[in-house]
């Protein structure tokens, strides 16, 4: 099954055109990706890449049936894409866009209320479906289909990790790049939730890092409704407090906000926490033959 | 990005927010004229000379003091210019060097009549990640450390959220001013600076406003004294004048160099070295640095691109650190081939010369067997790895030596 993309999905890019949109789309679709066209305003009726592209996203879903989109677009005109894309009916919205406004996000969070849509990102590498769909920019190739659904806010930390997982002999059911933002689509409760309803899923790898309380929430949700095994890391035990670690969220506030405390409460919550990034793939194969 | 309290408070004086006026000098002359304005305005001969540093706590360390006639201004101003002023939020605390002020605000004594009848309290504003959700913070407990009174007297620390389409309403205002136990015309006058300081916010992109004291005079006004502004820097493309108020000789000269270059550098105090592709990476880098013996010496994300030229910088800068004793390169290459980085290494390593620091790469991703084959076989002084427990063992071994 897997959960949110699989190999079913009517993927459109928004901004297939652009540089990094052009790029991405066609290492998507040389994974197989269902890519079925893009949205450029103003390049309606043009073909890129051999998909039709729209003017608008309600086109694109009244003809080719799009359910999922992809955003590829700078960042003050992406809020504008991403409620674009929740209004023409689009269920699954990935945000690769990195460097919104978070007061932008804030109003784009409480438009989403009125839609029955998911978004996931913004700052993100976005989702993959191994085997099935690559709806991101995460290299393809070190994934293998599997049991192992992986959350993380990170990128390459979660490349880092779904290679462990492959050598450890492992595979992935999905892998969801939530962002690194201080306000994000999907959070990693809810992405953790997904995973444990997934009956394919059978171990779950959670990510997280310094600033904010989205993995002490999931943690508790671990403990109330868990029913996988969960193996749990927190970058950033030697960051320094209030100075910003690269991804605009991840910066430590208060004591909560600190990696040690947040693996504290992991633990106490049943998560299996490594201390060592290098132990994550290792960590789940040993966690599952118990 | 940061701002200085003179230009926390322009903006607030642009969105009609009361604050106490002043005006900046960067030289005694300057001081004096400054002075002699704000005597005229306030017809007051007491005025206060502030120092302009982004650090908090700023009064504990001499760095706010009150002067009473020209020659105490003239001798304070002299004082606080130019000195390395201490407080517990500058580096290293109130035991380490300090920060040079270049600029001291002359401002008025808000405090009328008499400092006596007046009142100090707490307001700030910013987005609760939670929630997400804009909300403001305000407090009777002004002019101390919120989060002490938070701990101290939780029930003292009110929050009022604000509803992102609709904006702040009529009663969220009067709610504040009630709870702070005003009436008459004192809450008139809250319910309009809240107000008007909510629309500062939003207006101008913040991701912090702290008016600490927020004051109410024995006349019934309401006035920002002081004011800590942060703005939100992926929301300066519709700022260009707020973009401008940056002031670089606030932050450390190496980040701003590295930002020249694209790469994210954070400077720190350990020392090995680190040079990471992503953010996350970086910070779990840092980490298997720490448990390997050692202190991570940087954060430092050299992004998508990893060339040979970024490459080169990012040595440049990480060399910089005299206490750097060990370098660990971590990239996954994903998308960036991990044979172009380690020719970029390669190369850059060629480019500098001698470079006497022992230096772990691993590389993995992408084409990380041709990687570590031009790294092994390019006769540097470079130890290569695939995985990253391999890189960590690497690191003890090198610090084992180093020691």
């Amino acid at each position: 099954m897997s959960i949110l993309v699989n190999k079913n999905s009517r993927i459109i890019v928004q901004g297939i055109t652009g540089n990094e949109g052009s790029f991405h789309t066609a290492q998507m679709i040389e994974y197989g990706t269902p890519v079925v066209g893009g949205v450029t305003p103003g390049k309606g009726g043009q073909i890129h890449l051999d998909k039709p592209v729209f003017n608008t996203v309600s086109d694109a879903v009244d003809k080719e049936g799009a359910d999922t989109s992809i955003i590829f677009v700078p960042p003050r005109f992406a809020p504008d894409a991403i409620m674009e894309a929740a209004e023409a009916g689009i269920q699954v919205i990935v945000c690769i866009t990195e460097g919104i406004a978070v007061q932008d996000m804030v109003k784009v969070k409480a438009y989403l209320k009125n839609f029955d849509c998911r978004l996931v990102g913004p700052n993100c590498p976005g989702i993959i479906t191994p085997g099935e769909a690559k709806l991101g920019i995460m290299p393809g190739f070190i994934h293998r289909q599997g049991t192992i659904g992986i959350v993380s806010r990170s990128g390459t930390l979660t490349y880092e990790a779904v290679d462990q997982v492959t050598k450890a002999g492992l595979g992935q059911s999905t892998c969801i790049g939530i962002g690194g933002d201080p306000i994000v689509g999907t959070t990693t409760k809810e992405a953790v939730e997904l995973l444990m309803n997934d009956p394919e899923t059978e171990g779950i790898i959670m990510i997280g890092e310094i600033g904010g309380g989205m993995e002490a929430e999931a943690a508790h949700y671990v403990q109330e409704f868990g029913t996988k095994p969960v193996v749990g890391f927190i970058a950033g035990k030697t960051a320094p407090a209030g100075r910003t670690m690269g991804h605009a969220g991840a910066i430590i506030g208060g004591k909560a906000d600190t990696a040690a405390a947040k693996m504290e409460i992991l633990e106490a919550h049943g998560v299996h926490v490594v201390q060592s990034p290098a132990h994550i793939g290792r960590t789940m194969a040993e966690v599952l033959r118990q | 990005m940061n701002l200085h309290e003179y230009q926390g408070k322009q903006i607030l004086e642009q969105y009609g927010v009361n604050i106490q006026r002043g005006y900046v000098a960067e030289t005694t002359e300057q001081a004096l004229a400054a002075y002699h304005k704000i005597r005229e305005q306030s017809g007051s001969d007491v005025a206060i000379v502030k120092a302009q540093i982004h650090a908090g706590g700023r009064g504990k360390g001499g760095g706010v003091q009150l002067v009473k006639n020209e020659d105490e201004l003239q001798q304070v101003a002299g004082q606080i210019l130019g000195m390395m002023l201490k407080t517990p939020q500058t580096p290293g605390g109130l035991d380490g060097a300090g920060k040079l002020v270049r600029k001291i605000l002359i401002a008025e004594d808000a405090y009328k009549p008499d400092f006596d009848s007046c009142k100090e309290y707490y307001m700030s504003i910013l987005m609760d990640r939670e929630r997400k959700q804009n909300v403001i913070i305000y407090s009777t407990k002004g002019g101390m450390n919120i989060e002490q009174v938070a701990e101290e007297s939780p029930e003292l620390v009110h929050k009022e959220y604000i509803d992102p389409t609709l904006g702040m309403q009529g009663f969220q205002t009067r709610k504040i001013a009630f709870n702070l136990g005003l009436h008459g015309q004192a809450f008139k006058e809250m319910t309009k600076f809240v107000h008007k300081l909510y629309t500062a916010f939003v207006g101008s992109d913040a991701s912090l406003f702290e008016i600490n004291p927020c004051l109410h005079t024995g006349e019934d006004q309401i006035i920002a004294v002081d004011c800590k502004v942060t703005i939100d820097d992926n929301a300066l493309f519709r700022h260009p004048d707020l973009a401008a108020m940056r002031d670089i000789s606030e932050e450390d000269p190496t980040e701003v160099e590295a930002k020249k270059f694209g790469l994210n550098y954070v400077n720190l105090d350990g020392n090995v070295g680190c040079m990471v592709n992503g953010a996350g990476l970086a910070m779990a880098t840092m980490d298997i640095i720490k448990l390997s013996g050692g202190e991570p010496a940087n954060f430092l994300d050299v992004g998508g691109t990893a060339d040979a030229e970024r490459v080169e910088q990012a040595f440049r800068i990480i060399l910089k650190d005299p206490s750097v004793e060990a370098i660990l390169i971590n990239i996954f290459g994903g998308i960036v081939r991990c044979d172009r980085v380690a020719q970029g290494v390669v190369d850059a390593y060629k480019n500098l010369g001698n470079i006497n620091v022992p230096i772990i790469v691993r590389l993995q991703g992408t084409n990380a067997d041709i990687a570590k084959k031009i790294i092994d076989e390019s006769g540097l002084e470079v130890q290569s790895a695939i995985l990253l427990q391999e890189a960590a063992d690497k690191v003890a071994e090198v610090l084992r030596t180093v020691a």
